[in-house]
């Protein structure tokens, strides 16, 4: 044995003995040491959980103030057909048919979440899987699918939802579907573009001479390096896939009446805000509330995966630490995962 | 230097036999005439191939089991487009591959599985070889896992085994490569191309991006291990000092074709290629006087592109001893007289012992 | 390549792509029972009498392959069908109803693009001023804010209020612009702003990151130190830079455009062909759907030329390709 050799492990030895069974710290503990130190996101992940809770809750509510989401009471109109405001009985008030606009709005909750995270789940199982088999496989599979993944992704929302309500019936699972062939297909073109850069580096060849099939590459040592954009992804569509649900039962091609959404609600409230504004702005709010608080969750998670890239919205001294940073590293707005507005514009 | 010598277990398994005969007995690989072209692709709405990147051209070269073949030249020579066709990593345009008496030139990967138990490779950017999202445990015994070797508590005690074998902690196994600095990232290499007890281990540039004392820590761990386990290295580099130090047999190669190869004393104490004699006389020598004695040889000049190479010998362009003869016809890599039978240069006009070549002679260049 | 054998190249695309869509859209609708198709033709309160009219008249009771033939052919001569339910063909309903629309879409893009890119540039170039931390809150507030809760919001928070203490500039529903500029305006001011938020908050981010990135190039360098008016060496070289991944967006966002544009209509009342779109689908008024869905496909087939036009316009590289 050479005793250079001897030295160095005897060195190490030496330097690491007090610590057993060593433990590196994988980018994941990284990244949640960064996110639970970061206030806004901290406080976004909260509210997510506080509406989540509540919409779980939504029966217990529902039987503890007495109200069904689909119940009329005549209690809840006065005599001339406006709905009650908030009080002691209902709590945030009624609609046009006397029902309990609380209730409802918690029904609704469960709704959107379950659509949100539903649609964006599958959305993102589908893409992972086309957009790492196009990129590593390449030739005339990525060809085709890049040009499929392009056309979905320029088509009209609307025409579709349109065009499935008539020959479908407007229903949940519908929308559902719509919402779903649209997510995947953002999120295998980054999946794609990610996997064809990652496929040229030097461990993905060791990789192959060490003999490894294309499928173990692509799970054991390509996957573990999309997660992260991938998650950070998802988080900034859940909010798309909510706003997505509420502006279809809105115009009435989702989530039928009596059926609370948050979209049918405000659609009722379009013929009352003129004499029952609580209809209009507590629906309203619910729904800002639950897409802000993961539009912000969703941008904490990408500053705590790569602290260069700028934020939107950064709570105060880190916000200033933060921008000498990258004023410095040439004051760019890198988005390093390319998801420049991606969760906006419905 | 003891060799391995037997045969693998995979052979019988892989259905193919040894090579009977005695003559491959003492070689591990043969390479015939590899040549390797990529196709160039231009052309607007249609791309078609306009050209050919004539990476190798017709390189052959035999490497004994236990011994160290150095590959040596410039960057663009194809040294390492040669490595990974021998290693069955990229497919070969013409010519053959054999190891260990089997042809392994262009292999199904499945047919090909059995035979890269026998053949890894070493790389030679600590940073960009090893999976940053991996554990080092898991890197290392990546082998075992893809070969189904071992498994569980086993295979963690053979990585373990390994780690300390190639001077590292076993203790870190759950770390990641970015806690670990450049030379023992380098052993983490080096202890995945391990693993499975190969016969040859193809080291592309392993130390280039080191620093220089790390460099002698990984050369001589390197050594250690041949001896240990009779591999057979085949190693590049572009340090003339490094590949002296390591290698038995040296292989001289410039713009895919080989200028000069021979045992490692002939060459480098008597180069016959003006290109070798070039790159000795330019790499720094540690003694001032052995220096200030040396002539150096300036080529001029760059290196031309492989798609479009000079006709005749390929060197002609900014050899110093270059005649019409060199721009006409391609020199045949032989062994010129004085020389041993295994000593071979392919050159018309070859350095003789003490020639002074620091004045080359005018001429127009192509 | 010139511009000419460029629009060329992309008009006879667009036509393949339009082709595509009008036999997938006839499939779906047609390669059904019989009835249902019959009875959506005519719509929700059609008598059976009319059904049985239908069935004869469009020759529903033929091989489907020869129905398709039809449709082309119909198609080809710019006829997109009859609604039974209105009484009139569906492109009087289209000629009626366009103009609505075109009021909402040309007003609302308008001021998308110009806030959109104008508070980005300035953003850019006040790079974490107040102004730019002002904006940057607005952006993600845009982001969170559905199209049409903005609208409702805005109804009930600026027509209401006003029209309550006697201000009756802001209206709900349409007005021509032959009924006076100002009445116009102030028809569709809440719709204009309605239907460009969302998308200005987009393209706020997008114009913002993108001139940043452009500013922090070499060339913008050089051109300060030829010692340009700093004017001139944002808006001649750093927008025009910017411009492409903007406009190539643009491209991508006419899908969402016409998502806005139905919502806009359906929130303000304004009765142009999204809306129609929308009451059809509730009456089970299937021409109308199928002239909407053919009308939808060429505005976006039209639209993608006209920005890769102005890309090829703005990046000489493109053109060579």
């Amino acid at each position: 044995m050479s005793s250079v050799t001897e030295l160095e492990f005897q060195a190490q030895a030496a330097e690491s003995a007090p610590e057993q069974a060593i433990e590196g710290r994988s980018q994941w503990q990284l990244t949640w040491r960064r996110l639970r130190h970061d206030k806004v996101a901290v406080g976004s992940g909260v509210v997510i959980l506080v509406m989540v809770a509540l919409a779980i809750a939504a029966p217990a509510f529902a039987a503890l103030t007495g109200h069904g989401p689909t119940q009329q009471f005549n209690s809840g109109t006065a005599l001339n057909g406006i709905p009650v405001g908030p009080g002691r009985a209902f709590w945030l008030g009624a609609d046009e048919q006397g029902r309990d606009l609380f209730v409802r709005i918690l029904y609704g909750a469960r709704v959107s979440l379950f659509v949100g995270i539903v649609t964006t789940a599958i959305g993102a199982a589908i893409g992972v899987a086309a957009g790492l088999t196009a990129g590593y496989f390449g030739g005339w599979v990525d060809t085709v699918l890049a040009r499929f993944v392009d056309a979905v992704l320029a088509f009209p929302y609307i025409v579709l939802a349109l065009a499935l309500a008539v020959v479908l019936g407007p229903s949940l699972p519908v929308v559902m579907g719509i919402i779903t062939f649209f997510s995947w297909a953002g999120i295998a073109r980054i999946v794609r573009g990610q996997t064809l850069s990652i496929k040229e580096k030097e461990y993905i060849e060791a990789a192959r001479s060490v003999g490894a099939s294309s499928w173990r590459i692509m799970f054991v040592d390509i996957m573990p390096n999309l997660l992260g954009p991938v998650l950070v992804l998802a988080t900034l569509y859940i909010p798309t896939a909510i706003v997505f649900e509420a502006t279809l039962s809105f115009l009435g091609l989702g989530v039928q009446p009596p059926t609370p959404s948050w979209g049918n609600l405000l659609s009722g409230a379009e013929s009352y805000y003129n004499v029952a504004w609580w209809y209009l702005v507590f629906p309203a709010l619910a729904l800002f509330i639950t897409t802000l608080a993961f539009n912000l969750l969703g941008d904490g998670i990408r500053d705590a995966m790569d602290p260069r890239t700028e934020r939107i919205f950064a709570a105060g001294r880190g916000r200033r630490r933060r921008d000498r940073e990258a004023a410095s590293a040439g004051a760019a707005p890198k988005d390093a995962y390319g998801l420049t507005g991606q969760a906006g514009g419905i | 230097m003891t060799g391995a010598r037997g045969k693998s277990p995979g052979t019988a398994a892989s259905g193919m036999l040894s090579s009977p005969d005695g003559r491959d007995g003492d070689v591990l690989v043969r390479v015939e005439n590899l040549v390797k072209h990529f196709p160039v692709r231009g052309g607007g709405l249609i791309s078609r191939t306009v050209g050919q990147v004539q990476a190798v051209d017709g390189v052959s070269l035999t490497l004994r089991r236990g011994t160290t073949l150095g590959l040596v030249g410039e960057t663009g020579c194809g040294k390492s487009t040669l490595a990974r066709c021998i290693a069955g990593l990229i497919p070969v345009t013409a010519g053959r591959v054999i190891f260990d008496g089997r042809e392994i030139t262009n292999l199904s990967r499945r047919a090909m599985q059995p035979v890269r138990r026998e053949i890894q490779m070493i790389f030679q950017d600590p940073f960009g070889s090893l999976n940053p999202r991996r554990r080092v445990g898991s890197i290392i015994g990546d082998p075992f896992a893809v070969h189904k070797t071992a498994t569980g508590a086993e295979r963690k005690r053979a990585v373990q085994e390994l780690m300390e074998r190639v001077g590292l902690n076993p203790e870190h196994y759950n770390r990641f490569p970015a806690e670990f600095s450049g030379g023992q990232r380098q052993r983490i290499g080096i202890a995945r191309a391990l693993a499975l007890r190969p016969k040859l281990i193809i080291a592309d540039e392993p130390v280039s991006a080191l620093d220089v004392s790390i460099q002698a820590q990984i050369l001589n761990l390197l050594a250690d291990l041949q001896d240990d386990y009779g591999l057979s290295y085949l190693f590049i580099a572009h340090d003339l000092e490094v590949v002296r130090h390591v290698s038995n047999q040296v292989l001289v190669m410039y713009l895919g074709k080989v200028a000069e190869t021979g045992p490692r004393d002939p060459v480098y104490d008597s180069p016959r290629h003006p290109y070798t004699t070039a790159l000795l006389s330019a790499a720094p020598a540690a003694d001032p006087e052995t220096a200030a004695r040396r002539q150096r040889i300036i080529l001029t000049g760059d290196v031309p592109s492989p798609i479009d190479p000079p006709a005749g010998c390929r060197f002609h362009p900014r050899c110093p001893k270059a005649q019409d003869l060199c721009g006409r016809q391609e020199p045949v890599l032989e062994a010129k007289p004085g020389d041993q039978d295994t000593h071979l240069t392919a050159c018309h006009f070859p350095v003789d012992a003490g020639e002074d070549l620091t004045r080359p002679r005018a001429r127009e260049t192509a | 390549m010139t511009i000419v054998r460029f629009l060329v190249r992309r008009v006879i695309t667009g036509i393949v792509v339009l082709w595509l869509v009008a036999t997938a859209a006839f499939f779906l609708f047609f390669a059904r029972p019989t009835n249902t198709v019959a009875r959506e033709l005519a719509g929700k309160a059609a008598t059976a009498q009319t059904i049985q009219l239908i069935k004869k008249n469009l020759g529903l009771t033929q091989p489907i392959l020869v129905q398709y033939w039809h449709f082309l052919d119909k198609l080809v001569h710019g006829n997109l069908g009859y609604s039974y339910l209105d009484g009139e063909s569906v492109n009087t309903i289209i000629a009626q109803d366009i103009p609505r629309t075109a009021s909402v879409v040309v007003g609302g893009v308008v001021l998308w693009l110009v806030v959109g890119l104008g508070v980005g540039i300035l953003s850019a170039t006040r790079a974490r001023s107040f102004f730019d931390r002002f904006s940057t809150f607005g952006v993600l507030g845009g982001l969170s804010l559905p199209t049409f809760v903005l609208g409702e919001l805005l109804l009930f928070a600026v027509f209401l209020p006003l029209n309550k203490h006697g201000i009756t500039f802001i209206q709900d529903g349409y007005a021509s612009p032959s009924q006076g500029i100002g009445t116009w305006v102030g028809h569709m001011i809440l719709p204009w702003v309605t239907l460009a938020t969302v998308q200005a908050a987009v393209y706020t981010r997008l114009s913002r990151g993108s001139l940043l990135d452009t500013l922090g190039e070499d060339f913008i360098r050089t051109a300060r130190a030829k010692g340009l008016p700093e004017r001139r060496v944002i808006f001649r070289h750093g927008v025009r830079a910017a411009l492409t991944p903007v406009v190539s967006q643009l491209g991508i966002d006419v899908g969402t455009l016409l998502g806005g544009v139905v919502v806009t209509e359906v929130v303000f009342g304004i009765g142009g062909i999204g809306q129609d779109s929308v009451t059809a689908v509730v009456q089970d008024n299937l021409p109308v759907i199928i002239g909407f869905v053919l009308l939808a496909a060429a505005f976006v087939v039209a639209a993608n030329i006209v920005v890769d036009l102005a890309y090829a316009l703005l990046d000489p590289r493109v053109r060579i390709t």
